[in-house]
């Protein structure tokens, strides 16, 4: 089946089987590869993307049901090229990661967040990314990176922009 | 983890949903995908449609009748958990909605989704059994409603007919002025399915007696169950510790649990019982907060 994507703000055209995951769509039909593919089952959150600014798991979406839908993925979030966004750099700063596995879904999910509320409680920032797993940080360095990020957003005179 | 393949269709309306069911035993309704992908990655499904219902106009809503508030089956659970009318007359539905799963699976997982799917620890179907909502299907170009209690018929089987389309959830409100809920579940990671949940709604009158309760355990047995006597006997009682348990243990004491690795059927039987009394203590103290 014939599907049109809008990815990062650009239009694709792809031809997928119906059976074929979001996931997939991403990693093997448009070398998107930030999106991580982990339990590929619901359960990891490494293929985390955003849908209309939401973040929702990409494994459990097929490329037949993405169209007419806005979605971003890691690749789409710096400013431009060589940039970082305010997330991305304070995980760099915070060693919010570590193998870089969960990273990517990391800074999507806790976009998610900020791009609703800038300032978010602690307990707000870890139901965010409840449904993110990392078996490298122990969680604390990326909970610090994102306090540290909406602190910096905060402080931005566009603060709508994580 | 990738799913067999599979014809996939978007039909325009309920009914033709409907429709393509009869037309071949192996389709299945999609929704959200937030239990179906799972189980199809797994391979523990394999249908050889999907119907794919998220967009059908007019499926997705959240809708005030005065005496029920109506969802659309396909209502994303997120739009329901920040939905002011679901904040202010339905509370324990609000209540429970953050730990359905994550923030991620709720934006797309659905509110039809979950009452189709009939998990017993699903805390959607222990709201629609404890406050006993009415549950609205599409079959063959006629609508049929059936009450909660009677839809959920074991864990994961419901009596939804293989040809049929779920339209609506109907949740009674309360119009008591003084309503308070509590929920508590206990599981191994934060929006995990629940071991056991409890979920409590009660109406107050101005001395802080009880007028009206409704009380439901999740996850423990086959089906979430209501236990009335307790409801029953907290009419015209103030909140009493002490006398809640008793109650409660009553009530659960001839319960057949389930039991799996992560909890056995003793184990739940005796969570059950705290989680009951933790939920009343918290619907009364919610309630004995209004005006
Ligand atoms: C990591 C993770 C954690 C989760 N944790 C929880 C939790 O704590 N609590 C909880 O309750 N749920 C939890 N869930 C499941 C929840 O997210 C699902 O959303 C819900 O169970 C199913 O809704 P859905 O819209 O995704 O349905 P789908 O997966 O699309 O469908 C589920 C079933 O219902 C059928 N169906 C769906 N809609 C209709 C309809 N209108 N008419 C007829 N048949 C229909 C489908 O054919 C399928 O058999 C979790 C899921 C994941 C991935
Ligand atoms: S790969 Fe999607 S949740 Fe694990
Ligand atoms: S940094 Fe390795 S999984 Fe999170």
């Amino acid at each position: 089946m014939k599907v049109e994507l809008d990815i990062n703000r650009e239009r694709h055209t792809v031809d997928v089987e119906p059976r074929l995951s979001l996931l997939d769509c991403l990693r093997d039909k448009l070398l998107l590869t930030g999106a991580h593919a982990g339990c590929e089952h619901g359960v990891c959150g490494a293929c985390t993307v955003l849908v209309d600014g939401a973040a929702v798991r990409s494994c459990l979406m097929f490329a037949v049901q993405a169209d007419g839908v806005a979605i971003t993925t890691i690749e789409g979030l710096s400013p431009g090229p060589g940039e970082l966004s305010p997330l991305q750099d304070a995980f760099c700063e915070t060693h919010g990661m570590q193998c870089g596995y969960c990273t990517p879904a990391m800074i999507l999910a806790a976009h998610a967040l900020l791009s609703k509320n800038t300032s978010p409680t602690r307990e707000e920032i870890v139901d965010a990314i409840s449904g993110n797993i990392c078996r490298c940080t122990g969680y604390a360095q990326i909970v610090e990176a994102i306090a540290l990020a909406a602190e910096r957003i905060r402080g931005q005179n566009d603060p709508v922009r994580p | 983890m990738k799913p067999a393949a599979f014809e996939y269709s978007r039909p325009a309306d309920i009914d033709e949903a409907c429709a393509l069911l009869a037309a071949d035993d192996g389709a299945r309704v999609i929704a959200g995908g937030q239990t179906l992908g799972p189980l199809m990655a797994m391979r523990l499904a394999r249908p050889s449609r999907l119907i794919d219902i998220a967009r059908i106009p007019g499926l997705a809503f959240v809708r005030d009748e005065g005496k029920e508030i109506v969802v659309g089956a396909t209502t994303r659970q997120h739009v329901v958990e920040n939905d002011p009318l679901v904040r202010a007359k339905l509370p324990l539905l609000a209540k429970v909605m953050p730990f359905v799963g994550h923030t991620a699976t709720r934006a797309r997982g659905t509110v039809g989704g979950s009452l189709v799917n009939g998990d017993p620890a699903a805390e959607i179907v222990l709201v629609a059994v404890t406050l006993g909502a009415i549950l609205v299907w599409r079959d063959g170009g006629e609508s049929q409603s059936i009450a909660a209690s009677d839809f959920f018929l074991g864990p994961m089987v419901t009596a939804l007919p293989l040809t049929a389309c779920l339209a609506e959830a109907r949740f009674p409100v309360w119009p008591e002025p003084r309503v308070g809920v509590g929920f508590h579940e206990i599981n191994a990671r934060q929006s995990d399915f629940a071991f056991v949940s409890a979920a409590a709604q009660i109406a107050l009158d101005a001395d802080g007696c009880c007028t009206r309760a409704a009380i439901g355990i999740g996850a423990a047995t086959a089906v979430p169950l209501r236990l009335d006597a307790v409801a029953d006997a907290l009419k015209g009682q103030r909140f009493d510790e002490a006398r809640v348990r008793e109650l409660a243990k009553a009530a659960l004491a001839g319960i057949e649990a389930m039991a799996d690795l992560h909890a056995s059927a003793e184990y739940r039987k005796r969570v059950a019982v705290t989680m009951a009394v933790r939920a009343i203590a918290d619907a009364y103290q919610d309630a004995a907060r209004r005006p």
